[in-house]
């Protein structure tokens, strides 16, 4: 049963990935985009090398943790000027955001 | 056309402003591009653009200051880029990457020292404003921030990561820095008010701001407002919000607050509250417009379309407009007739009149921040 293979290996891939569970349309995809260039680039810099927020570079993002950042965009760093994303973005997009930031890192 | 009036067309199309083509600069002004590196020129009368410098680096955050003669801006990008412009040619006459990353910058009163503010390395450089050659380094502990001019060749700035104020006093040969410390949590920005008087520095980390007398024989802090946000729910802020020398009006200073939808109000001498205006969003920046009776105030991520205009003597807002997504600045021409504002994500700047509140004219303008009008130089703190 291909069919039912292939819908258990889908299931266990949206287990898996957490964030994969809402898919993000091309648009809402653009739109992150021009949030993470445009608005966190306020804190961040637009060629995000950092300001009063930190280097979200290829370098500075090797080896973190994809939930770690999703945790991070959503709750922010109490005690520094990060906020709480989660009431402008769903887990879904915060874990486009991370995984936007992570693939940057190998290309 | 001839051979030779098509050459001198084209000379002519060259080189935008000629010696012969006599122009003054009083009505001119710089509007950062801050995605595309450029900045615009543009003629206040005509309500127009008339250039573009390119190839200056990462502008998000950038900002400028004008020679005492209004010919050259002195641009200070986020990656450490500091540009001497010559606004009336249209040309980079000058340019030093002189850190990893930056965060403004200020003249001093006689116009002959450009300082930076540095995140890395954290500091103050200061640099001669004729060559770009380096003169000095204030070195911090942490990132550099609200920097601004004051009385007598003297630069102030703030220390975000040690909750520091240094008094830097270059009116000797050498440099002399005055640090003042535990001025309270996380200082994320400062203005100095237009009499050149007051230091204020706004507080991420704790409630209420601190204010430091210029004037004074021995400089002191004192805190101000310590009480503002207390007891009430910390709102996220999606944007900081920016101190600036417009803060004046009347007898009055205002100031954004953090983590709370209001605009405060303080008693210009004593430093007293006199006021609190609950306001649409986060606000970014309150100015007052010149000679005070309004100010005008722009809003942080993501309720960033709208503006208020509230009266300085009844502390309402008297007006609210929507001039479009992501309002990043507002400037007013030197008289305060017009507001002109950024509409960073429809690529435009918006002229209103600043009686009516309605829009008087459109500019087109790449992804526009900070807008800077000529009069800045003179006056203090700006």
């Amino acid at each position: 049963m291909p069919e039912r293979l292939a819908m258990t290996a889908l299931i266990a891939a949206l287990l898996a990935l957490p964030g994969a569970a809402e898919t993000i349309s091309p648009e809402k995809a653009d739109e992150l985009r021009h949030l993470l260039y445009q608005d966190c680039g306020s804190c961040h810099g637009l060629t995000r090398k950092g300001g009063l927020g930190s280097p979200l570079t290829p370098e500075a993002m090797e080896g973190r943790d994809r939930d770690g950042l999703v945790e991070i965009i959503l709750d922010g760093l109490p005690g520094t000027a990060m906020p709480p994303w989660r009431p402008l973005m769903s887990e879904a997009e915060a874990y486009w955001i991370a995984d936007y930031l992570l693939k940057d890192t190998v290309q | 056309m001839t051979r030779l009036a098509a050459l001198l067309m084209c000379s002519v199309l060259a080189a935008p402003a000629l010696a012969q083509e006599l122009r003054a600069t009083g009505d001119l002004g710089v509007i950062v591009e801050r995605a595309t590196g450029s900045v615009l020129i543009v003629d206040q009368s005509e309500r127009a653009a008339i250039g573009r410098v390119e190839g200056l680096g990462d502008l998000s955050h950038a900002s400028l200051v004008f020679s005492p003669d209004e010919r050259f801006a002195y641009l200070f990008g986020r990656d450490g880029g500091l540009s001497k412009i010559d606004i009336l040619t249209q040309q980079v006459v000058g340019r030093v990457i002189q850190s990893g990353n930056s965060i403004g910058g200020a003249i001093s009163d006689d116009g002959k020292l450009i300082a930076v503010a540095n995140y890395e390395p954290g500091g103050v450089k200061i640099f001669d404003a004729d060559t770009l050659e380096e003169l000095a380094h204030i070195e911090a502990d942490g990132k550099a921030l609200g920097l601004e001019d004051a009385a007598g060749r003297k630069f102030v700035f703030s220390v975000w990561d040690t909750n520091e104020t240094k008094i830097v006093d270059f009116s000797g040969a050498e440099p002399v820095v005055t640090t003042l410390s535990d001025i309270g949590a996380n200082p994320y920005d400062a203005l100095v008010t237009d009499d050149g008087r007051t230091y204020i520095a706004g507080l991420f980390g704790e409630d209420g701001l601190s204010a430091i007398d210029l004037w004074a024989e021995v400089p002191e802090v004192k805190r101000i407002l310590p009480h503002y946000g207390r007891g009430q729910e910390e709102m996220p802020v999606y944007k900081m919000p920016h101190l600036e020398g417009w803060a004046k009006a009347g007898d009055q200073i205002v100031l954004p607050a953090v983590h709370h939808h209001e605009v405060l109000w303080v008693d210009a001498r004593t430093l007293e509250e006199t006021g609190r205006t609950a306001v649409h969003s986060q606000p970014v920046f309150a100015m007052a417009r010149p000679g005070g009776r309004h100010v005008w105030v722009n809003f942080a991520h993501p309720e960033n379309d709208t503006i208020q205009v509230i009266d300085t003597m009844t502390h309402e807002v008297i007006g609210e407009m929507v001039p479009g997504p992501a309002v990043l600045h507002m400037e007013f021409t030197s008289r305060g007739t017009e507001a002109w504002v950024s509409v960073r994500d429809e690529n435009k700047v918006v002229i209103y009149d600043t009686t009516t509140l309605e829009p008087i004219g459109e500019i087109e303008v790449q992804s526009p921040s900070g807008i800077f009008f000529t009069a800045r130089a003179h006056r203090l703190g700006l």
